[in-house]
């Protein structure tokens, strides 16, 4: 009787009136899952980056300043954060540059070709990161890569491209992977366009470059924007791509955060690194966003 | 004879006032409509006659019963929503016997009535169809329908023709008014088009800001309008504001004598009782056509006069009428205008 | 809207042939008869696939992937219903930070998250365990079924349910004729969608995943820091093939686009 009474009251509570069961009852399983699975674990982690550590003490549970001391300090660190944040700026950059265009043809097409070619572009999202780098492996690795060996084959080089252990290998193959999504960002963007505006200029006088500046890219850039945060903070954040093809040789700093923590076992200061990396992020994300948000606001209400 | 009682309803959100102390008394068989612009509050009085919105005050009484302790769920009410509200992944038969399902009626006599009721509006050979393949008139029958199944003691219907295009929505009119007429079921209709007012109400509620301005026949609301919202509202009118004397008042340079007070009054005269007389007389305000629109059945004016713009409509039965430019003399009947002094009710 | 022109068209081959180059070259070498890493081959082997046989921790890995996804995605989605149904009719105190909240895990890089449930489940006793495993990508997933689900609940015409309601229907009969079904579709795509991130999940998982509960996005990892040969192609070639599968069928019925946005490429 009293199973089913919770049952119909929280079935109440998703039909008719706001003047039912709280909402608040409603969201409580995924709040608690939540607090206990998320903010705890977070909370921790910080709190793991103030202890201190030894190899033979292992963790010790106090609160000291070591850690983040050491990576204020040590320049490897800062390599380590520049790197990082330079490969997430240049894989921004290309993706925007080549995945807004490719979007908004993308849009110009007919169905079917329009259905087919975006799940060509935005299906490999769905399969497995370590596969897509995989194939840069094989395409580029050293002299037995595919294309380095078809380009030494005929003559055009005489030495194999370098591509892995390299920044710039790194960065071609996270283009590759994170590419969806500003597709994806700047196909969400476009939808919510009028067609009828390009022929409204059109019907003005406006030449196809002028619609494409004035009319079409000012429309979109907050798509691409919004798929430059989030490009970014995975391209700065990303682990099984540069571990990959960077190797041990070039660390970034979630491969770095992985070192300290399963090899040298240095747990706090892994936990440093993990905790200045969340918190870039995360003000760069939300001040981004703050920003799009004042400016684009009034157009997109 | 009273069948619906509403008293003193009144809805608040927060400070602001939806319905203000409505009352109304609706017999059964009848078909009452709440006619008014939106946000004045006849959605929210439908909404609270449903349950979907409890009253601030004020009560709902149907047969003699205080509806405020019945869930919704148990009114017993056939409700027609603006958006049709058919449930898409159901046939258009199915649609039509989920009432009675929920009423525990069995299956062979919930056919019978699902097919009597289809056919009644005219859909029998769409039953097994989904709402998406329907057009948006079949819908509109689809969610009568649904809602005259179940045999409801009252019938609310919300904007029920305000999604169909202008032609679709004259024959549904007359439609609707003989299914309500052979069914017989009390019809409570919200609507914001007055012309559907008249046409299918036996009374109309004329509702501004919460407030009933005015109940009573379509004739009287729009012969003896009770005010100037009720006046502008329902049809077209010319108001004037000009200054009486005791024996009757002058608008530019005709006279009407009339018996009155003297003082600022405001006179309201419909377009289509305005008369273009042959020569200037004594009762003829004088102006200059300046727009003229042919509607088909009838010549729309506006005509230039001292005291403003006037519309006047004229019937199209094949006469010579003025052209743009002419100068015309506008006459009427004395009983044809309505006089207000401000502080009167109604002159 | 005019067509795309030949300059647009020839940029666009070339970014095809860009995203699709990786994966096509995976499944290329896989069926290579050689005993290592080689493009073009002479013939087509299967030699590669078969001998995945012979490494029974790809076929347990797979299992456990497969596994791990059905069990997070259908607990992620069973407790998203009533928390999007919630946030989507109720307007609420702390309605946006709790969406926010719900949807942060789209925000915290998984690096982040791997570190922090490693140090959370070892302190907890739930360190190299499942159980932990499965939280883990509860959370990860949670942000994808709940933005379907709500994509879903928002969609709705709330005056059909009211409908139901005036017809004599009871809250209980409501939600298990009305609501539930029209929200199905929603729910079916959040859920595939979830199952998808579960499976090639491998930043966080690299991290708490224990020799024996690993899945296989993370032994396919560890094997590639070894050595890269042919077998891993293999094994990668399976799982692009099960996947595009599923990306087919899943754009068929529901549309990508409309899965990974919530709007679909015809609707306004």
């Amino acid at each position: 009787m009293k199973r089913r009474n919770i049952a119909s009251t929280l079935i109440s509570a998703t039909t008719a009136d706001p003047a039912r069961v709280s909402p608040y009852l409603l969201s409580l399983p995924a709040f608690l899952l939540f607090v206990a699975v998320v903010l705890v674990p977070i909370a921790m982690t910080v709190l793991l980056s103030f202890h201190d550590w030894g190899q033979y003490k292992g963790i010790e549970p106090v609160l000291i300043l070591k850690n983040w001391r050491e990576v204020a300090s040590d320049g490897y660190f800062h390599e380590m954060f520049l790197r990082t944040f330079r490969v997430a700026l240049l894989v921004t950059l290309l993706t925007a540059v080549l995945g807004a265009p490719e979007a908004y043809i993308l849009n110009r097409m007919r169905p079917p070709w329009r259905g087919m070619f975006l799940l060509v572009v935005l299906g490999p999202l769905l399969i497995s990161v370590v596969a897509r780098t995989l194939g840069w492996a094989l395409l580029f690795g050293g002299s037995s890569g595919v294309i380095n060996k078809a380009l030494i084959n005929l003559g055009m080089i005489s030495a194999p491209l370098p591509f892995m252990f390299t920044e710039t290998g790194v960065v071609v193959a996270l283009t590759h992977v994170l590419m969806p999504f500003m597709v994806l960002a700047v196909w969400a963007a476009l939808q919510r366009l009028d067609p009828q505006v390009e022929n409204a200029a059109a019907s003005l006088g406006a030449g196809q470059a002028t619609i494409l500046r004035r009319i079409v890219l000012p429309q979109v850039l907050p798509g691409v924007l919004s798929g430059a945060i989030i490009v970014f903070s995975l391209a700065a954040s990303a682990f099984a791509t540069p571990a990959i093809i960077g190797g041990r040789r070039l660390k970034v700093a979630a491969t770095l955060a992985y070192d300290e923590f399963l090899n040298t076992l240095n747990w706090p200061l892994g936990a440093t690194v993990a905790t200045l990396l969340l918190l870039a992020l995360v003000t760069i994300i939300v001040g981004c966003n703050r920003l799009l948000e004042r400016r684009y606001a009034e157009v997109f209400r | 004879m009273t069948y619906l009682v509403l008293d003193r309803l009144s809805k608040k959100f927060g400070e602001q006032i939806a319905v203000d102390q409505l009352s109304l008394t609706v017999g059964r068989g009848e078909l009452v409509a709440l006619l008014g612009p939106s946000g004045c509050g006849k959605t929210t009085t439908l909404q609270m006659i449903a349950g979907f919105q409890p009253p601030t005050s004020g009560s709902i009484a149907l047969e003699g019963n205080d509806l405020a302790a019945v869930k919704p769920a148990q009114r017993g009410l056939g409700i027609v929503f603006q958006s049709y509200a058919l449930f898409p992944h159901m046939t258009a038969a199915e649609n039509v016997a989920f009432g009675l399902e929920m009423q525990g009626i069995a299956r062979a006599e919930r056919d019978r009535r699902v097919a009597q009721t289809l056919a009644l509006v005219g859909l029998a050979a769409l039953a097994d169809r989904f709402p998406r393949r329907m057009s948006g008139g079949q819908q509109q029958r689809v969610a009568l329908a649904r809602a005259l199944v179940i045999q409801p003691r009252i019938l609310l219907l919300d904007e029920p023709l305000s999604n169909l295009d202008a032609k679709l929505r004259e024959d549904m009119q007359i439609e609707l008014r003989q299914i309500q007429r052979t069914v017989g079921t009390t019809t409570l209709l919200v609507t914001h088009d007055q012309s559907e007012a008249m046409a299918l109400a036996d009374r109309i509620v004329v509702m501004n800001q919460g407030r009933a301005e005015q109940i009573a026949p379509p004739h009287e609301v729009y012969e003896r309008p009770a005010t100037a919202f009720v006046a502008s509202f329902l049809g077209r009118t010319n108001i004037l504001q000009l200054c009486a004397n005791a024996d009757g008042v002058q608008i530019g340079d005709g006279r009407w004598p009339m018996a009155t007070t003297a003082g600022p009054a405001t006179a309201s005269i419909r377009p289509e009782k305005i008369l273009f007389a042959p020569s200037a007389q004594r009762n003829a305000v004088s102006g200059v056509v300046k727009t003229r629109i042919f509607q088909g059945n009838h010549w729309l004016y506006q005509v230039d006069t001292p005291t403003g713009l006037m519309i006047v409509i004229r019937q199209n039965t094949g006469e010579a009428v003025p052209s743009e430019g002419d100068a015309v003399h506008l006459t009427w009947r004395s009983e044809d205008m309505m006089l207000k002094v401000p502080g009167e009710a109604r002159a | 809207m005019s067509r795309n022109g030949p300059l647009a068209l020839a940029f666009h081959g070339a970014f095809v042939v860009f995203m699709l180059a990786p994966i096509v070259i995976v499944c290329a070498v896989a069926f290579t008869p050689e005993g290592y890493l080689s493009f073009p081959t002479q013939g087509l082997s299967l030699r590669w696939f078969k001998a995945i046989a012979r490494y029974p921790e790809f076929i347990t890995a797979f299992w456990a992937s497969i596994w791990l996804g059905l069990v997070s995605s259908s607990i992620a989605l069973t407790v998203s219903v009533p928390a999007a149904l919630a946030i989507a009719r109720h307007d609420f105190k702390g309605r946006q930070t709790l969406t926010a909240l719900f949807m942060s895990p789209l925000m915290i890089p998984h690096v982040v998250l791997g570190i922090a449930f490693l140090r959370f489940f070892t302190q907890i006793g739930l360190g190299n365990s499942f159980l932990g495993l499965v939280l883990a990508h509860i959370v990860v997933v949670f942000p994808f079924a709940l933005r379907l689900t709500l994509a879903s609940a928002v969609g709705m015409d709330r005056a059909i349910e009211h409908a139901a309601i005036s017809l004599g229907a009871s809250d209980m009969v409501v939600f298990r004729r009305i609501t539930l079904p029209l929200i199905t579709p929603g729910l079916v795509s959040g859920w595939a969608l979830a199952f998808i991130q579960s499976f090639d999940e491998v930043t966080m998982t690299v991290f708490i995943a224990a020799p024996g509960t690993e899945t296989l996005p993370v032994r396919m990892f560890l094997y590639i820091q070894d050595n890269i040969d042919p077998l891993v192609t293999s094994v990668s070639a399976v799982v692009i093939a099960l996947t595009t599968c599923l990306l087919v069928l899943l754009d068929r019925t529901y549309g990508l686009d409309r899965l990974l946005i919530g709007r679909g490429r015809d609707e306004a």
